[in-house]
């Protein structure tokens, strides 16, 4: 009974859905108020009922309500209480819900911080919003039902993929749902500008915070994934181009060159089609990476369903929503067009270049995740594109970038001498020079060429990231920094804190696979590890093979590792629980092999320098954003808003 | 002109990636083409199945048509197409197995208990053979042609429908110039 | 039935997990044993759903890990290595793809994107050298 109420608010969510796209959108092209006005309400309704039904899917997985195919396929119960509760995200249908229900969350969000602004514009908006919740919607309905019933109920479940029972399986969808649904934001003003004809400064500023705060998400979505399966897959790595990966990347590095571009339209009003069409790009690659994991279109261990069917559908969503976009785009963009100079030398410069820069990496991650289906599909042969290409050929156009990204921070608005710029730059350039080829040499001795460069240019791009900070703060000159000034230089440390990680990891991490008995010790990376023994634990809902191991350095014991061999006992698949010892300047990594007879087993040991800058600089990055979104600036917004809601009394 | 017909290019780019999407829609991506086809049968030398001191090689078959079946008792799809494979071969299609890691007795019981469609079977428990052939899994079936080339590749199990769509054809063609007396019994003409 | 076999599927990809660490270890040799991890995680399992044979669990991955050291003990390079096995399967194992004439445009591509990325540069700068200092409007 209850899960059929959950189907019924999907509908009336989508009838909701259907007005907010139609009505408001025909009220602002023929200036219709009433029609106009049924935006908010309608899209606060639709929440509502998406709220109602996700909560009714929730109900149904922590009451253990076997009857609903959806629960019977992905939970059990023995599972504990908290994944019960992540399992409705944890297959196609749960996850298409949630995906509603983050779209929902965020066309109200919209519904609700834009009193300040025109009618017109937000009822538009909203429209557009409205659409894309229809769409989904009913994709949903037909196709992705997660209410279903299995009839007869079965007596227990199929308990959820073990691979996705852990805690960061609680946060590291929703953050990323939240991101890269948030991306519909900036979709919907850029579509709402282009359907005025006009977009101005106003429309920059405005567009700014909710593109920053979808990206902030993002930011925190992907490298929560990275992070977890570092943690959870046990093979030491957090990055492998897989399509599904790609999927989640793409939107990211559009979002970025869109959140600078913004900088430049808020400022100068100029690179407005550029910003249009990378908020369109965006959401579209974000709509795209549902399409590669649901359609079975590319292979992926992350991949939902494959499900041509579906595939279709999803195809024919992203066919309307994106290409109806982009022949709008096509048609009015010309519209957009002003006038502003600016030279060589100038930010407005640097800023294009990057614009450039970035849609330059996710054509070529574009490239490399479709180019084994363009040759099938053209007939000739099969091929697979891996870690070796996307390294390179995202390494081409990113290295250039953050070079550049040193300088352009510095870089003046329209015009800027060469000199003062290299005399400001003088220091970091010095550092970078000097610890970037230095450190790398002395502590780990000759290394290639190419890892000199990647660590120089994360020094560089840190230390020019806290020059003007440093130089406020500590030699008391300079501009004063504002809260989105301070954000910027966090964020962009935060960039380079991620190359010196990412490059200190890889290029000098040392691995290693052996095989030892209980007493041995064995000498790896700089440590000693000394054996005790594999004894076997019981978990809730599996059994495990437990190894203990003395981590010691210079005889001084550092830690204990227990790494774990498991065996969940529904799915009764082998999986491997690495003991990873966190140190901020390194990680130890033991995974178990396999029993070799005579107690011995196999084991891998990795040990990785820095390897936690990587998340430390991911974390910076998006406190730098969440620092710019809460500049005074907004706040003066905010209060403009009330103030202005308060002259207009009850509209 | 230009100027306005650059606005066009990223709907021009996406409907030539959508198009590729809809023809990869029809695609299965998991579909890997066997290496071998068109080439000569990888050479191999294999203790036999029922008789560890016998070897089968790849002689065995040259000068005539004839399917290299991969099979395992530990693979639940090769007991599906078990009781079609013993149909083939009492309509005189020569059949070799390729016995892939597994235990020799469980092997030689499983063939009592259900039939033995091969003329004679590999035993190859380490799959060094296997490699050879790019096998990458059990059930998987080769078409080898008189000339001693590996024909066609079929992974997964072999029905009725599969053999008259995708070996009949290649089967009726390389028997053009005579020598298959199965080929009647076994659906063909 | 196609439902059951997706979650099928999934749980196959949870079997992945476990580690793929051999009975025995490849090489004695430091630099030999370096090669052979760097190699493995290039080669592309035949049967799994997107893994280097570095990482599956798979049969047919503990197979040819074996044929490489196989190899890698004859005193083959890496290339001889990879032609072996893309004899066999294909290039389909290969997660560095080969420069063929199919495959050229994917190699070039990014080389291509990054001088029309210039282009467009250039031009932009260029127009916009000329263009008055000034904004057009400052609001609306």
């Amino acid at each position: 009974m209850i899960p059929e109420i959950g189907q019924f608010a999907l509908v009336l969510a989508l009838c909701l859905a259907l007005v907010q796209a139609t009505l408001p959108l025909v009220g602002a092209w023929r200036g219709r108020p009433e029609w106009m006005a049924l935006a908010r309400p309608t899209a606060a309704g639709q929440f509502v009922f998406v709220a109602i039904a996700f909560g009714i899917l929730e109900y149904a997985f922590l009451t253990d309500d076997f009857s609903v195919e959806f629960v019977a396929q992905h939970s059990n119960s023995a599972l504990p209480a908290f994944y019960k509760f992540t399992a409705a995200w944890g297959g196609h249908e749960g996850s298409m819900l949630f995906w509603i229900t983050v779209l929902a969350i965020w066309t109200m969000a919209v519904a609700a911080f834009s009193r300040s602004q025109p009618e017109e514009f937000v009822s538009r908006v909203l429209g557009v919003l409205g659409i894309v919740s229809a769409g989904i919607l009913a994709f949903a309905l037909l196709t992705s039902n997660p209410f279903l019933r299995l009839l007869p109920a079965v007596a227990d479940g199929n308990d959820l993929n073990p691979l996705l029972q852990d805690p960061g399986m609680i946060i590291h969808p929703p953050m990323l749902y939240l991101g890269y649904v948030g991306m519909s934001v900036p979709f919907a003003f850029a579509v709402a500008a282009l359907l005025t004809g006009r977009l101005d400064k106003n429309w920059a500023k405005w567009t700014r915070p909710w593109t920053v705060a979808a990206w902030v998400l993002l930011t925190c979505g992907i490298t929560l994934g990275s992070w977890w399966s570092y943690y959870e897959l046990g093979w030491g790595g957090w990055w492998f181009w897989d399509p599904v990966e790609n999927s989640s990347f793409m939107p990211w590095l559009m979002a970025t060159a869109l959140l600078h571009s913004l900088a430049v339209t808020e400022r100068r009003g100029i690179f407005k089609s550029w910003t249009v069409l990378l908020a369109i790009g965006a959401f579209s690659l974000s709509l795209l990476g549902t399409f590669l994991t649901r359609s079975g279109v590319l292979i992926s261990v992350h991949a939902f369903a494959s499900d041509p069917t579906r595939g279709l559908f999803i195809l024919g969503i992203l066919g309307l929503f994106c290409g109806g976009a982009l022949l709008l785009y096509a048609f009015r963009a010309r519209h957009l067009e002003a006038e502003g100079g600016f030279k060589l030398m100038s930010r407005e410069s640097f800023l294009m270049a990057n614009n450039i820069l970035f849609v330059i990496a996710t054509a070529s991650v574009l490239l490399g995740t479709l180019g084994p289906l363009i040759i099938t599909a053209l007939g000739l042969g099969t091929i697979s594109v891996g870690v070796p290409w996307f390294n390179i050929m995202f390494l081409l156009s990113m290295l250039p970038l953050v070079v550049l990204l040193g300088v352009g921070m510095h870089t003046a608005w329209k015009q800027m001498l060469a000199g003062p710029l290299l005399r400001r730059l003088r220091w970091p350039a010095a550092i970078a020079v000097v610890v970037g080829v230095a450190a790398p040499l002395l502590a780990y001795g000759a290394t290639s060429a190419l890892t000199i460069v990647a660590v120089a240019a994360g020094v560089w791009v840190c230390a020019s990231a806290l020059l003007d900070p440093v130089r406020k703060l500590v030699l008391r000159t300079g501009a004063p920094l504002t809260r989105g000034h301070l954000g910027m230089c966090l964020a962009h440390f935060g960039v380079g804190v991620f190359i010196l990680g990412a490059t200190m990891a890889s290029a000098f991490k040392l691995e290693t696979d052996v095989s030892a008995k209980p007493g041995d010790t064995v000498k790896a990376g700089g440590y000693e590890f000394l054996f005790r023994g594999v004894h076997r634990v019981q978990g809730p809902n599996f059994v495990a093979d437990e190894g203990e191991f003395e981590l010691r350095r210079d005889g001084k014991l550092v830690t204990v590792l227990t790494p774990q061999k498991r065996v969940y006992r529904v799915q009764q698949n082998p999986m491997t629980e690495a003991a990873i010892d966190t140190r901020p300047t390194r990680d130890v990594f033991l995974a178990l092999g396999e029993p070799l007879g005579n107690d011995a087993w196999s084991l891998r040991i990795q040990v990785k320098p820095m390897m936690n800058f990587l998340w430390f600089g991911s974390a910076f990055m998006a406190l730098g954003g969440i620092l710019a979104i809460t500049d005074r600036r907004y706040r003066q917004l905010r209060q403009k808003q009330t103030a202005h809601a308060e002259v207009v009394g009850t509209a | 002109m230009w100027r306005y017909l650059r606005y066009a290019v990223p709907v021009a780019i996406f409907v030539a990636i959508g198009l590729f999407f809809y023809r990869g829609l029809n695609l299965d991506p998991n579909y890997v083409p066997s290496a071998l086809v068109g080439k000569p049968m990888p050479k191999f030398s294999l203790p036999t199945l029922t008789d560890p001191d016998a070897t089968v090689t790849s002689d065995a078959l040259q000068g005539k048509v004839a399917l290299v079946n991969v099979w395992g008792t530990w693979c639940v799809e090769c007991r599906h197409e078990h009781g079609f494979l013993v149909q083939l071969a009492q309509a005189g299609v020569p059949i070799y197995g390729l016995n892939l890691r597994d235990d020799r007795a469980s092997a030689m019981s499983w063939l009592a208990t259900l039939g033995n469609p091969y003329v004679t079977s590999g035993f190859d428990p380490q799959g060094v053979a296997a490699v050879d052939w790019g096998v990458t899994g059990a059930p998987e079936t080769f078409l080898i042609g008189r000339d001693g080339n590996v024909i066609f590749k079929h992974i997964s199990p072999m029905t009725p429908q599969v053999w008259r769509r995708d070996f009949l054809p290649l089967i009726e063609e390389q028997c053009r110039a005579g020598g298959c007396e199965f080929l009647a019994a076994a659906g063909g003409r | 039935m196609s439902r059951l076999l997706l979650v099928g599927v999934l749980w196959l990809a949870g079997a992945s997990a476990a580690l793929a660490i051999d009975h025995e270890i490849a090489f004695s040799d430091a630099a030999m044993n370096e090669r052979y991890l760097n190699l493995i995680r290039e080669i592309r399992c035949p049967k799994c759903l997107n893994e280097s044979i570095a990482d599956s669990d798979a049969p047919v991955a503990a197979d040819l890990r074996r044929e490489v050291r196989r190899l890698m003990g004859d005193g083959k390079s890496d290339g001889e290595i990879k032609d072996f096995l893309s004899a066999r399967y294909g290039d389909f194992v290969l997660y560095r793809p080969r420069v063929t004439e199919t495959t050229w445009a994917l190699w070039a591509g990014p080389f291509v994107f990054l001088v029309i990325g210039g282009v467009v540069f250039w031009r932009i700068v260029r127009s916009r050298r000329g263009q008055p200092l000034d904004d057009e409007e400052s609001a609306a």
